[in-house]
């Protein structure tokens, strides 16, 4: 691999985003480190897609700057899988076979990545997991190094339970979308409710073409709770927590929220405002002080300036860090065993800690964080269509786990009544 | 835990539910019921018109002032489809059949390609002093953007009605529909009628494309999920019956309410298509069709 | 004997004998994921020619036959260990009889009628299989794919085989009922349904028969599937999206003709494949451009293009030699 042809070279340029060529450096005449992976570009996922293609852009932009790795220039080669398991089989068989990637990074979110996993087994390849939900659980591939804050359902919405516990909360109620992810964490969910000794007093999985929830509120508020789980995807959410200002839960609900995906997106939490109050909801990251990675505020705002140009939201809190920290763990890898070998790079994954834009990391044995930190903040004091509010601290009080926690819980009827 | 408060309250929210199912087929049920056009481009419409008081919004306007002000430019577009249609197949003589459905699945994605390229793939919502507020009847709380759309969907209703049955031009899109041959005897002509008509269904379809984003956040690709419901309401109406349009509507979302109050929401699709299923197979000229 | 018999019984053994052989010759594995699906849609697009292009009725429900294939075969796959074979014959099965059901039901149904009930069927299949927990729900099944039998390297070299074996097969379908009685029965449906009756062609019987094999070959598509993305899951298996390729390949590759809704899938689904490292967006455009300048310019689609670009050089020969004669 000395010689690069031109060809290839545009290929993969033209093809992948093509990481911009510093005109006073002078590359050595080894072809460019490509890095592989797919995410959706297109389809109900494709914001967070693009949000993490702009950020590997600029992880590539970053290091090319530095004089690239190995002294060799890295590319990133992107493709669209539309979010779809039946796209990435064959989008990853590319990144191998035809495009000669070096590294790969795994399909943003759960669905696609899931398909991909025993391709990656069967050619014994290092995976970097972007985003996504219990992949390796089945096919359990020790190659496979997730980059999502949570490993089981416990990781996930424990902190939930444990908030509901020290409230003194005894009844719950679960709504959920009937798909992949939300039936996944209800399940832990029920579980774990079921260990802490809650009664369930009310179950409802939709489908995801509901409308209204006018009617679902009211049976919930009918079964009165003292706190509320929910596992929904955005365009739900949204029609949620609209519905829960309009219908109302009850007086006993302390909490409410829990695993409600969109609610991390800048659209959705500009658009809903201040009906946001008080609702507790699982993000991967918010500027909180205990938060201040080294490297992510600067992050987040060059990806404040180039989010216009690029069509993706501004904030970009919840998906973009962990792009970059993905592409992070690679470039920490190689530097350190000045290898491309995947075994080589796995081996050294599984023996150090990391350290990236979202913390350290290190992995336990099945490839998903060793040390979960979904933390389960409260919106509070949020006015009506400023986006710009949400970078401030204060807005999102981190409530679990401890180690991150910057205030305590208010009861959700009385964080809304302020 | 069914009570019968939570059952009546169940009821009302399909009844409400149901007006917003009617609202946005009344277009439809004009377009394929009386002018027997398979305007498989309906739902797009709808979102399209949804993206546009989305776009009027944010220059403040209120949704149903933007719903009006959309009406005359959707009138127009609908007046220009059918005449693009009416040239490429009705003039040809033959039924377009397949041709006419792959034709406006055509159109769909132009729309859907559009608005994604226009607004990109976030979901989209409107603000209105009705919107996030409740009405408190008691114990009871109706959301007021469901009561704006009950209010919406009666007049667009009564008002097609009273089109269609009162007017000239109206009973002459009536009569299109039965038999063109006979409407150019009194001397109206079939295919002005037909195009005008199709003009009123986009028009009305701007007002259900309004209604759509006051009751939800709408993406692009969310025509997908209102074709079949919007069929699914014409159909069981009948085709071409304004009231019976109102009548399924309610029927739909009653059932769809009472399914998932009962049984779990999962299983309200299976329910309403059923029910069409059933419709189709006993009774294919609609419920209520003499 | 017509005039291309031999030729396509030629191509038709040669197909499968290329899926076998090209791995010996060394193709980038690359090919084979995407020749797999480009295959699926070849089979896709011509069982919904069978209904939609010779007898006219449009089914919005290839996403359920398709899923229900997948599913079957996952269900024969989890409960017997079943191989691929039996498998799609199952799935086939499956699919035959949906497609006999659903035919049964929209017995008097007609144009678009019909595929509003293909639509219902579609919603309600998908919403069985999302309460149905054995199969996952909708959290969907990861499958751990065992050893590659049949003595191919990889999983996808032999599914690309067994997906070439089905697109040969559903093209000799295709072209059986395009020349025989069927199609000339299912074409009288078309065109004059109430005339055909009357006169003797048995349209019941027809209508059944082109439901049952169109759905069967459909749900055969689908039955790799679960092995090939190793990971089946509803919302995406029962997309409408399956339903709305396959009308569009049917349409743009040419209804009237077995090859037709072939070349519109090869076509569509493999600048579908290199459009999805440019702009998937731009993609939707161009086949909805397409769309309707194809129904609207060239009704035959790109079969009846291409016919008549061979009809008018034959002619222009002709007159040449008339021309020469008459000097």
């Amino acid at each position: 691999m000395t010689n690069v042809s031109k060809r290839t070279f545009l290929h993969g340029m033209g093809l992948g985003l093509g990481a911009l060529v510093l005109p006073q450096r002078v590359w050595s005449q080894e072809s460019p480190i490509k890095v592989g992976t797919s995410m959706a570009l297109s389809g109900p996922l494709a914001s967070g897609g693009r949000q993490s293609q702009l950020a590997l852009q600029m992880w590539a932009e970053d290091v090319n700057a530095r004089g690239g790795l190995l002294g060799r220039k890295v590319e990133i080669v992107a493709y669209d899988d539309q979010g779809s398991p039946s796209q990435s089989p064959g989008i990853f068989s590319k990144l191998v076979d035809l495009d000669k990637v070096d590294l790969l990074i795994a399909p943003y979110g759960t669905v696609p990545a899931a398909a991909i996993m025993p391709f990656a087994k069967e050619r014994r390849l290092l995976m970097i997991g972007h985003i996504g939900y219990q992949i390796n659980s089945k096919a359990k591939h020790d190659m496979w190094f997730n980059n999502s804050p949570w490993s089981d359902a416990e990781s996930w919405v424990g902190g939930f339970f444990r908030l509901g516990k020290s409230a003194g909360v005894k009844k719950v109620a679960f709504l959920a979308s009937d798909q992949e992810f939300a039936q996944n964490i209800l399940a832990g969910a029920k579980s774990l409710a079921k260990s802490a000794g809650f009664e369930s007093v009310y179950e409802q999985s939709y489908p995801p073409s509901t409308v209204d929830f006018s009617a679902m509120i009211r049976a919930i508020r009918a079964a009165a709770p003292d706190m509320v789980f929910v596992g929904s995807y955005p365009a739900d959410s949204t029609a949620i927590i609209r519905a829960v200002n309009e219908i109302g839960v009850g007086p006993n609900v302390k909490l409410f929220g829990g695993a409600m995906v969109g609610l991390q997106y800048a659209s959705i939490m500009q658009s809903l405002g201040s009906q946001l109050n008080g609702v507790v909801n699982y993000t991967t990251y918010v500027p909180e002080k205990t938060m201040a990675f080294p490297g992510i505020k600067d992050f987040l705002d060059r990806f404040a300036k180039r989010a216009p140009a690029a069509n993706v939201e501004t904030l970009g809190y919840y998906v973009a860090p962990f792009a970059y920290a993905s592409a992070q763990i690679l470039e920490r890898a190689v530097t350190a065993t000045k290898s491309l070998k995947h075994d080589v790079l796995a081996d050294y994954l599984r023996k150090n800690e990391i350290s990236t834009l979202v913390g350290p990391i290190r992995w336990g044995a099945d490839g998903e964080w060793a040390n979960p930190r979904v933390v389960m903040v409260q919106f509070r004091d949020i006015k009506d269509g400023d986006l710009e509010q949400f970078r401030q601290e204060g807005k999102q009080v981190i409530l679990e786990p401890q180690q991150f926690k910057t205030g305590n819980l208010i009861p959700f009827q009385q964080a809304r009544r302020k | 835990m069914f009570s019968f408060e939570l059952l009546f309250e169940a009821v009302v929210f399909g009844l409400l539910v149901g007006c917003f199912y009617a609202a946005i087929s009344l277009g439809l049920s004009i377009a394929f019921g009386l002018l027997d056009v398979p305007h498989i481009a309906h739902a797009a419409f709808l979102v399209l018109a949804a993206y546009m008081t989305f776009l009027l919004g944010s220059y403040g306007l209120d949704p149903l002032v933007a719903a009006v002000l959309i009406v005359i430019p959707f009138f127009f577009f609908g007046v220009l489809v059918y005449r693009f249609y009416y040239e490429a197949f009705e003039k040809r003589g033959a039924d377009a059949g397949v041709r006419g459905i792959a034709f406006f699945f055509g159109i769909a994605f132009l729309v859907q390609v559009f608005l994604s390229m226009k607004f990109g793939l976030d979901q989209r919502t409107v603000s209105a002093p009705y919107i996030g507020r409740s009405l408190e009847l008691g114990d009871m709380r109706i959301p007021w953007r469901l009561i704006v759309v009950l209010c919406v969907a009666i007049a667009l209703t009564v008002g097609l009605k009273l089109y269609l049955s009162k007017t000239f031009q109206g009973r002459a899109i009536r009569a299109v529909a039965q038999d063109a041959w006979a409407l150019r005897i009194v001397g109206a002509n079939p295919v002005l009628t037909k195009q005008w008509a199709f003009g009123i269904a986009t028009a009305a379809a701007a007002i259900g494309g309004a209604l759509l984003i006051i009751v939800s956040p709408v993406e692009p690709s969310l025509d997908r999920v209102y074709i079949g419901r919007t069929f699914c309401v014409v159909v069981l109406a009948g085709l071409g019956s304004m009231s019976g349009t109102l009548v399924a509507g309610l029927i739909l979302g009653v059932i769809e309410s009472l399914v998932l109050t009962m049984f779990g929401a999962s299983w309200a699709p299976a329910v309403a298509y059923g029910l069409l299923l059933l419709v189709l197979a006993i009774r294919p000229q609609g419920l209520f069709r003499q | 004997m017509k005039r291309g018999t031999i030729p396509f019984w030629v191509f038709a053994a040669l197909l499968p004998a290329a899926a076998y052989g090209l791995p010996i010759l060394g193709m980038n594995e690359y090919y084979f994921y995407i020749s797999y699906i480009v295959l699926q849609y070849v089979v896709l697009a011509t069982a919904w020619n069978i209904l939609g292009g010779y007898a006219g009725y449009v089914n919005f429900g290839t996403g359920a036959f398709f899923g229900a294939g997948a599913y079957a075969a996952l269900v024969v796959m989890l409960l017997f260990e079943a191989p691929l074979v039996v498998q799609i014959a199952v799935a086939a099965l499956v699919g035959a009889l949906m497609g006999l059901g659903a035919g049964l039901l929209t017995l008097r149904l007609k144009g678009i009628f019909f595929s509003i009930a293909t639509i219902a069927v579609a919603i309600i299949i998908e919403t069985f299989v999302l309460n149905w927990r054995f199969v996952g729900g909708a959290t969907g099944v990861q499958i751990i794919r065992g050893p590659v039998t049949y003595g191919f390297e990889t999983h996808t070299r032999m599914l690309f085989f067994v997906m070439s074996v089905l697109a040969v097969a559903s093209l000799v379908i295709a072209r059986y009922i395009e020349t025989s009685w069927l199609g000339r029965g299912l074409q009288a449906l078309r065109d004059a349904e109430v005339a055909a009756e009357c006169s003797g062609v048995p349209t019941l019987r027809l209508k059944l028969i082109a439901c049952a094999v169109s759905g069967a070959l459909m749900a055969a598509a689908g039955a790799p599937l679960p092995l090939y993305s190793s990971f089946v899951e509803p919302h995406s298996v029962f997309s409408l999206n399956y339903s709305v390729m396959a009308l569009s390949m049917a349409v743009i590759g040419g209804m009237a003709r077995w090859w037709g809704p072939a070349l519109g899938a090869v076509l569509i689904a493999s600048s579908q494949q290199f459009a999805a490292f440019a702009s998937p967006e731009f993609h939707l455009l161009i086949v909805g451009l397409l769309l309707i300048f194809v129904v609207i310019a060239a009704p035959g689609g790109l079969v009846g293009v291409i016919q008549w670009v061979g009809n008018w050089r034959v002619s222009r020969k002709e007159i040449n030699r008339s021309a020469s004669v008459v000097k």
